[in-house]
């Protein structure tokens, strides 16, 4: 299958894919890993006049994790190299576990984690990490930088809230102020699949009790889903095994799954909530052996 | 290596598509070709440079069946653009033998029945070689990881893995078994 046609511009520099953009007044889009806009190109989903490739511009394919702990990651930074990370294995236990749950190795090496929260999927494994991070997205426009909270970019299923000009340059993950727990556990029919639940946890752990916790869902809704209830639950608790079954609670209740092929409505409820209770246990259980 | 103008469509209003001069290096080989933005890598080998041992399997992006390697990354060829390969560095299946001699993924695919149909295998065999050149010595679980974005509907795998491990020992210069074992 062949998509329509469209004029493509591989600019070398930012300041040049900007003004494409903004020329293409919403009919042109940015084209970066590919591996969601290629295919809807191909089967005529999307058929913009402009594609502007960003893969030609400089310095975007890093991810860091600051001596504070912020870490960022850039905008062609790809599933494969998060998959290899060390930094990430090491400081990063939810980014770590969700990479290589994403598609299969060969979308790996060229999909992007920025370009995941671009696309909005409401199956999307980063979007929902990034979730329970709080991290944010900054992007670069016309009018100069910002950034936005990753609960306030996706507005709809598809759907971010960059305007039309605007390019995703970094994925930014705050310090954490206590030490980073967490996991990433998804149902998928077969590897390559799309989430029939996934459950992204990030909690901060400080003296016992948990600091900071993120609870985040994908394939559950029409967006992914901020468990915010059973995160509010966890904050400033231990883990005992009661807190642990609410916040499992919680977040099953969170979720608007739908009946579909993947599963009925009950079964995903239950998968979320065996997940977030899996993974709970999961840090408590080190955290104990820690101590 | 003459330089190749391939005409996309015939139809009129294809004049006034803009094209693009994309040099790739193709198996070793510079490559120049007139494409249209929206050509896939994929049809750009097959059909423009008749390079058709990557084959197409699917619309949706799953099957693996196009796998190259691109700058030495196995990738879906299907989605990726031909213009996005240009300056790049593309292998095919065509690639890996020399003239006289398979490379030691093929010996082991032939060696193993590594295949039915055949029609998933230079998919496999470039993920396959991938990975072996980053990882010489992969246990069964490396290899079925490795391969997971190529589908197989005949063999139910069993045999692909052991052709790679079968190419692995013989790359690490040790005598193959036909249970995959060195
Ligand atoms: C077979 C298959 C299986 C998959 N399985 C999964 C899975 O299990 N889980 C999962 O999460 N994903 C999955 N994906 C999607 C994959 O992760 C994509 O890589 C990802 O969704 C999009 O990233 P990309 O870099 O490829 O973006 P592209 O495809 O290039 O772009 C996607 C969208 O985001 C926009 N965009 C991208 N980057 C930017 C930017 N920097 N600034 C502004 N806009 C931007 C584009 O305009 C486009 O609208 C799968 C894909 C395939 C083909
Ligand atoms: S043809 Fe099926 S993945 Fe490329
Ligand atoms: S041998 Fe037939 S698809 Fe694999």
């Amino acid at each position: 299958m062949y998509p329509s046609r469209f004029r493509y511009e591989a600019p070398r520099e930012l300041t040049e894919a900007i003004k494409l953009l903004h020329e293409g007044q919403g009919e042109a889009k940015v084209l970066a890993g590919g591996q969601s806009l290629v295919p809807l190109l191909k089967l005529r989903f999307a058929a913009p006049e402009l594609l502007v490739d960003i893969n030609n511009l400089p310095g975007l394919d890093y991810h860091r994790v600051e001596p504070d702990g912020t870490i960022r990651v850039g905008a062609l930074c790809r599933h494969a190299t998060l998959e290899r990370s060390g930094s990430l294995a090491q400081r990063q236990p939810t980014m770590a576990a969700a990479a290589p749950l994403i598609a299969d190795p060969l979308v790996r090496n060229r999909g992007t984690l920025v370009g995941s929260l671009c696309h909005a999927d409401p199956q999307g494994d980063w979007a929902a990490a990034v979730t329970a991070l709080d991290g944010r997205v900054v992007a670069a426009g016309p009018d100069g930088v910002r950034e936005i909270p990753i609960r306030q970019f996706a507005t709809g299923p598809f759907e971010n809230a960059l305007r039309y000009d605007e390019i995703a340059l970094e994925a930014v993950i705050p310090a954490p102020k206590g030490t980073p727990a967490g996991g990433y556990l998804k149902l998928e029919r077969r590897v390559g699949d799309f989430a029939t639940a996934g459950v992204a946890v990030a909690v901060e752990l400080s003296g016992g009790l948990v600091t900071r916790a993120g609870i985040a869902l994908c394939g559950v809704g029409p967006s992914t889903i901020a468990a915010l209830d059973a995160e509010q639950a966890l904050a400033g608790q231990a883990l005992t095994a009661a807190a642990i079954e609410r916040a499992g609670d919680l977040a099953a209740q969170a979720a608007q799954p739908r009946r579909d092929h993947r599963g009925s409505v009950e079964y995903k409820r239950h998968v979320i909530r065996t997940f977030v209770v899996r993974i709970l246990r999961d840090i408590a259980g080190a955290a104990e052996r820690a101590a | 290596m003459s330089p190749l103008f391939e005409e996309i469509v015939e139809d009129p209003a294809a004049a006034e598509v803009p094209t693009r001069r994309v040099a790739i290096t193709v198996n070793g080989q510079r490559r120049v070709a007139e494409v249209e933005p929206r050509l896939l890598l994929a049809h750009l080998l097959r059909q423009g440079l008749r390079l058709t041992g990557t084959h197409t399997g699917c619309d949706t992006t799953n099957c693996g069946a196009c796998t190259v390697l691109f700058d030495g990354e196995p990738i879906k060829s299907c989605t990726m653009l031909a213009v996005q390969a240009d300056g790049h560095e593309v292998t095919t299946v065509e690639g890996l033998s020399s003239m006289s001699e398979l490379s030691p993924v093929q010996e082991g695919f032939k060696d193993e029945h590594g295949l039915q149909c055949g029609f998933c295998t230079p998919g496999m065999m470039m993920a396959a070689t991938a990975l072996l050149k980053a990882n010489p010595n992969p246990t069964e679980e490396d290899i079925r990881w490795a391969l997971s974005g190529n589908l197989c509907r005949c063999t139910g795998y069993q045999n692909i893995v052991k052709a790679v491990l079968w190419a692995a020992a013989k790359l690490r210069g040790e005598e193959p078994t036909h249970d995959g074992a060195a």
